[in-house]
């Protein structure tokens, strides 16, 4: 099962402290800790702490949104404080959210077991990713309590509304300085993060692990932080450069001539479209960056509780890979109506169309992996299919803004708001709820409660299409998106009820979650203890015990000899064969 | 200062297995070649965020309207600056030979030559910036001065990170990397900032 | 522990299994698979019904290019509503098909040749729907407008839109930001000294003629704003610093709402106009009457 490696004598002593548990003092061990365990819990917790914020700030938005007049804390909400709202939360959720907890989180935590390594490649430089993007974090919020308030520009933070200071609008300011302060660290933490990720994936593999062996999600871990590493940097660069325009009266993204309540300002020449350029470079990107990790769990998890090897483990592989590609080549399709040349909006609109090709391979391969299977319905599995359901319903509807034309009608429209918190945040979202519920056994030796969990899954399945399918309706009849509220257009006021109907099963749908974080935390104290390998899987985080020793596998390093989804093979004891079971056993 | 044969990039993981002898970094939990990896994926992210800044020169140039007003004569002393730049690159690749032999007096002042013409270049572009002052051309005086400044201090900044590493491991036993390890990771790192200042001093001089 | 009390913990396990203490398993139930195939089932019948229903279906288009857009995405809507339907099913009878029935899955890794059909049907699928529907892009964006067609500048301010017709002469002022005040009636930066300019129109909602060739030049004066007609099925940001050329022909009269669609501060959604589609006569009527009332005010 495992491998002696002849090592030199120092090496060994240096790996008996490693398997002897590592630093024993609180702040080592907990706070400022290389352990990727450790630091991956600290990620998830973040992404946690930034979510609940989320969760709250859309629940203001949606109240207000259904009934403008509503008194909350003693007054009705200002459209500042309601754009404010709307560019915290779209924010907070894609970077500290959809981004942390997928590969922050999950990645950190599992990869260097599942592909049995004892550690991250760069252990400091992973903590020190942590405290940067903490410390991003930090930022971030603290742009609420600052003069002004938050921002109003969006979480696209379009120039020159973003760039030309307070007279813009009132969270413009200094919370507009700290939202690219912010960003700009967690860039710089992010792309730390990458280059360890990739370098883990390709020197720190297990004798065996080749690459045609890795989970589906290493791969999506991989591919992530390949795209993190080559579209962080661009945001970053731009980021600078709307500081400097902010701070230093530089005229990148400002052009000549813009009077601003009267107020003639000093800038000259520069291109509110380039910013848009490079941040949708980063943009699109993105998105895969929060949804591949998601379609990896997905994949696992289909395969695991289907009791069946993932169907064409290669051509997942290829798609996860030609996604990584394509996803550089689109970003044009958030511009058509932008201003910018209408001869690239083809090339933009066939590479958009052209990477629902890759996504549909995935979608075959996973009702493939159910075909023929042995489905057992735990959690972990529920979201999984539930992944499966939002992510096709949510694809599909991108395919009508992919076209320029059809564009034309939807763009800044509820019907773009419905497409993509389905395909993008409720898919990404429900990935991470079918990881906690897979792996929490594994990071924190106990079991979830399988029967809240089943409650939560329903009231959220149930919920995000409650959500977000009658919003599309919204956007059909023209609902435009970012309104503090519809009072002043007529047509817009008609859409009301929708509107009404969509907050309520918002608000409750947001109330279920409750359950998920009641059983989180009680499950850490009270669930019962977990085993090895609870769910009969066949991967290297399963060897070990749950949760891990600091080295992860205690000294007896594994070694892989199989592909990492062989269940139900005919002739085999089990109807499943770890990675690391040699052929004689 | 012996130095284990270099493993191949796979051998952790090879199809073979990777038994025998391999190159592991003091903590006994990482192989060599992975700083290696680490710096390349490095500078593939810096590569991105220089391609991003020089894109965004010339799209930012060839806006219709764009008020570009070319900087009228670049600081003569950038020339200079780049020679020193280029000759301190050389200077990394004789340490690093010297290094191979075994000559660690050889290594030594080599390593300290190349330290030095990276300081010399740093202190030559802040005699570029106080010439542009001196002529009234300030960071927002222009957006080609605008551009000026950050490609300069960008890649000044990245420099300044390498000088302090390469200052680092002349005093200072590495611990977790071999000494063979260290250098190459730093001569890399310091190769690709050479080259990225060329790349930009010619965008610079044509994109103009 | 007995089987039924577990059940009620909501965890089946292997009970066959050889050492029941140290391994769950989910049991593969009929009942989460019933409500999940439920669930899909009516997901697909309310999508479908909704949309055929079609009771949020944006006002009847006004113009050639706007019909082209929808027709471009109903044949969307079918193909994809296709693909939604045959996947959410699929998926439901997968579920209630494949459920754990205690027998052994089926051991296989996948199928090429099912792979690789699949693969290439999607492509052309997708593709081809992306070939179809540039057509109406192009019309509306690619080609110029007419000569012959009627100009108005439309700029965009927070949190305004003003429309500027070039009066008699048919020639725009020029403009300067300096002059720019709303104030003393000058909002746009008409240059008084510009004789093109004296005759110029500004008005705050849009009027234009039917079955006349309308082109817009969109500009913007602070940040960026966008124009948005439903009825026209168009969309344009107003960028400052660029003129955006935009054209289309409205072939219906009637009274139709212009909304911002780009967030651009705190008035955003207040941002709000009129477009006019008049008859021919009406339009002269129209302009005739803004040209006196220019002239009672500049006389002034």
């Amino acid at each position: 099962m495992s491998v002696k490696v002849e090592v030199s004598a120092r090496t060994q002593a240096a790996r008996l402290q490693a398997a002897s548990g590592g630093p024993t003092s609180f702040v080592r061990k907990y706070i400022f800790s290389t352990d990727h365990k450790v630091i991956g819990i600290q990620y998830y917790f973040l992404a946690l702490a930034a979510v609940i914020a989320g969760v709250i700030l859309s629940a203001f938005m949606r109240l207000h949104l259904a009934w403008p007049g509503l008194q909350v804390f003693g007054g009705t909400m200002k459209p500042e404080t309601y754009e404010a709202l709307l560019t915290m939360h779209g924010t907070l959720m894609v970077f500290f959210v959809l981004t942390v907890a997928p590969q922050g989180g999950f990645g950190n935590y599992l990869l260097p077991i599942q592909i049995g390594a004892p550690e991250m490649a760069f252990p400091r430089l992973n903590m020190l990713s942590f405290w940067i993007t903490f410390l991003a974090f930090a930022c971030m919020i603290s742009a609420f309590f600052v003069p002004g308030g938050a921002p109003l520009s969006g979480w696209t933070a379009y120039a020159p509304l973003s760039s030309l200071g307070q007279v813009t609008g009132p969270g413009e300011g200094l919370g507009q300085t700290m939202w690219l302060v912010s960003i700009g660290l967690f860039c710089v933490a992010t792309l730390l993060g990458a280059l360890n990720f990739i370098s883990t994936t390709i020197d720190m593999r297990a004798p065996g692990m080749t690459l045609l062996r890795m989970p589906l999600t290493v791969w999506a871990w991989f591919v992530t932080a390949i795209l993190s590493l080559l579209s962080f940097a661009v945001l970053l660069a731009a980021a600078i450069m709307l500081l400097l325009d902010r701070l230093a009266g530089t005229s990148f993204f400002v052009p000549a001539g813009i009077v601003v309540s009267g107020k003639l300002q000093a800038h000259s020449g520069g291109s509110p479209l380039l910013w848009q350029h490079l941040f949708w470079f980063f943009g699109h990107p993105e998105v895969y960056i929060t949804i591949l990790p998601a379609m990896g769990v997905t994949s696992h998890v289909l395969s695991i509780f289907s009791r069946k090897p993932v169907f064409g483990y290669r051509a997942m592989v290829s798609a996860t890979c030609a996604i990584g590609v394509l996803g550089f080549l689109l970003w044009g399709h958030h511009m058509f109506v932008s201003g910018m040349s209408p001869y690239s909006a083809f090339a933009f609109s066939m590479a958009t169309l052209a990477i629902g090709v890759p996504s549909a391979i995935k979608t075959f391969n996973w009702l493939g992996t159910l075909w023929r299977g042995k489905i057992q319905f735990t959690t972990a599995m529920l979201f999984a299919l539930g992944f499966v359901s939002v992510f096709v319903t949510g694809g599909l509807s991108g395919l009508f803004l992919a076209q320029p034309a059809v564009d034309s009608l939807l763009h800044g429209t509820y019907y773009v708001v419905a497409h993509f918190h389905l395909v993008m945040s409720m898919a990404a979202i429900f990935g991470i709820f079918a990881a906690t519920y897979l792996w929490f056994p594994k990071m924190f030796g106990r079991m979830m409660n399988e029967t809240l969990g089943k409650v939560h899954f329903w009231f959220t399945f149930v919920g995000a299409y409650l959500i977000f399918v009658p919003m599309h309706f919204v956007g059909l009849a023209g609902g435009v998106r970012r309104y503090a509220d519809f009072t002043a257009v007529p047509y817009l006021w008609s859409l009301q009820p929708l509107q009404r109907f969509i907050t309520w099963a918002a608000l409750v749908t947001a109330s279920a979650q409750l359950l998920f974080f009641w059983n989180l935390f009680r499950s850490l104290r009270h669930g019962e203890k977990a085993v090895r390998n609870p769910w009969r899987a066949t991967t290297l985080e399963w060897i070990t015990s749950s949760p891990p020793p600091h080295d992860n596998f205690a000294g007896e390093y594994p070694r892989v000899y199989r592909g990492p989804y062989e269940f139900s093979v005919p002739g085999a004891s089990e109807d499943f064969v770890m990675q690391s079971e040699g052929d004689n056993v | 200062m012996s130095e284990h044969p270099r493993t191949s990039r796979f051998d952790f993981a090879g199809k073979n297995g990777g038994d025998g002898v391999r190159l592991l970094d003091a903590s006994g939990l990482v192989p060599q070649r992975t700083y290696v990896t680490g710096m390349t994926m490095a500078l593939g992210g810096i590569l991105m965020f220089f391609m991003a800044l020089v894109s965004a020169y010339v799209v930012r140039k060839g806006m219709p309207n764009s008020g570009w007003i070319a900087i009228p004569e670049l600081p003569r002393i950038l020339w200079l600056n780049t020679c020193v730049l280029v000759a301190s690159s050389v200077a990394l690749v004789f340490a690093h030979a010297r290094f191979r032999a075994e000559d660690d007096p050889g290594f030594r002042r080599w390593w300290i030559v190349a330290t030095a013409l990276g300081i010399g270049f740093l202190a030559g572009q802040i005699i570029a910036w106080r010439e542009l002052v001196e002529r009234g051309v300030y960071l927002a005086t222009n957006a080609s001065s605008s551009f000026f400044y950050l490609f300069t201090a960008a890649h000044g900044l990245h420099l300044a990170g390498g000088i302090v590493a390469l200052i680092w491991i002349l005093l200072h036993p590495t611990r977790r990397l071999t000494r063979g390890t260290a250098t190459e990771v730093a001569a890399m790192y310091w190769h690709f900032m050479d080259g990225i200042w060329l790349f930009l001093f010619l965008v610079l001089l044509v994109e103009r | 522990m007995t089987a039924r009390v577990r059940a009620q913990r909501g965890v089946c396990r292997n009970t066959g299994h050889h050492d029941p203490a140290t391994t769950w398993r989910a049991c593969g139930g009929a009942a989460p698979a019933a409500m999940f195939a439920v669930a899909l089932t009516v997901l697909v019948g309310a999508s479908v019904y909704f949309f055929v229903w079609g009771k949020w279906n944006p006002p009847a288009a006004i113009t050639p290019v706007g019909n082209e857009i929808d027709a471009q995405y109903r044949l969307t809507l079918i193909v994809t509503g296709a693909v939604f339907i045959l996947a959410q099913l699929g998926l439901a009878f997968a579920i209630l098909r494949y459920r754990d029935r205690g027998k052994v899955a089926h051991y296989s890794h996948g199928n090429s040749k099912l792979e690789f059909v699949w693969t290439f049907s999607t492509a052309v699928v997708f593709l081809g729907l992306g070939l179809l529907g540039y057509k109406a892009w192009g019309t509306r964006r690619l080609t110029p407008a007419a000569p012959n067609a009627v100009r108005i500048e439309v700029t965009t301010a927070q949190f305004v839109y003003y429309f500027r017709y070039p009066g008699p002469d048919g020639k725009f002022g020029s403009t300067s930001p300096k002059l720019i005040d709303p104030a003393t009636g000058n909002p746009l930066g008409i240059v008084p000294g510009d004789p093109a300019g004296r005759d110029d129109i500004v008005v705050p909602t849009l009027t234009v003629p039917v079955n006349r060739e309308i082109e817009l030049l969109i500009r913007s004066q602070d940040v960026i704003h966008s124009v948005f007609v439903r009825e026209l099925r168009l969309q344009q940001d107003s960028v400052p610093g660029m003129t955006v050329p935009l054209h289309f022909t409205p072939n219906r009269t009637g009274r139709y709402d212009i909304v911002c669609t780009q967030l651009c501060g705190l008035g955003h959604h207040r941002m709000h106009s009129y477009l006019n589609v008049v008859s021919r006569s009406e339009y002269e009527k129209f302009l005739t009457q803004q040209e006196r009332l220019l002239q009672q005010t500049s006389s002034q």
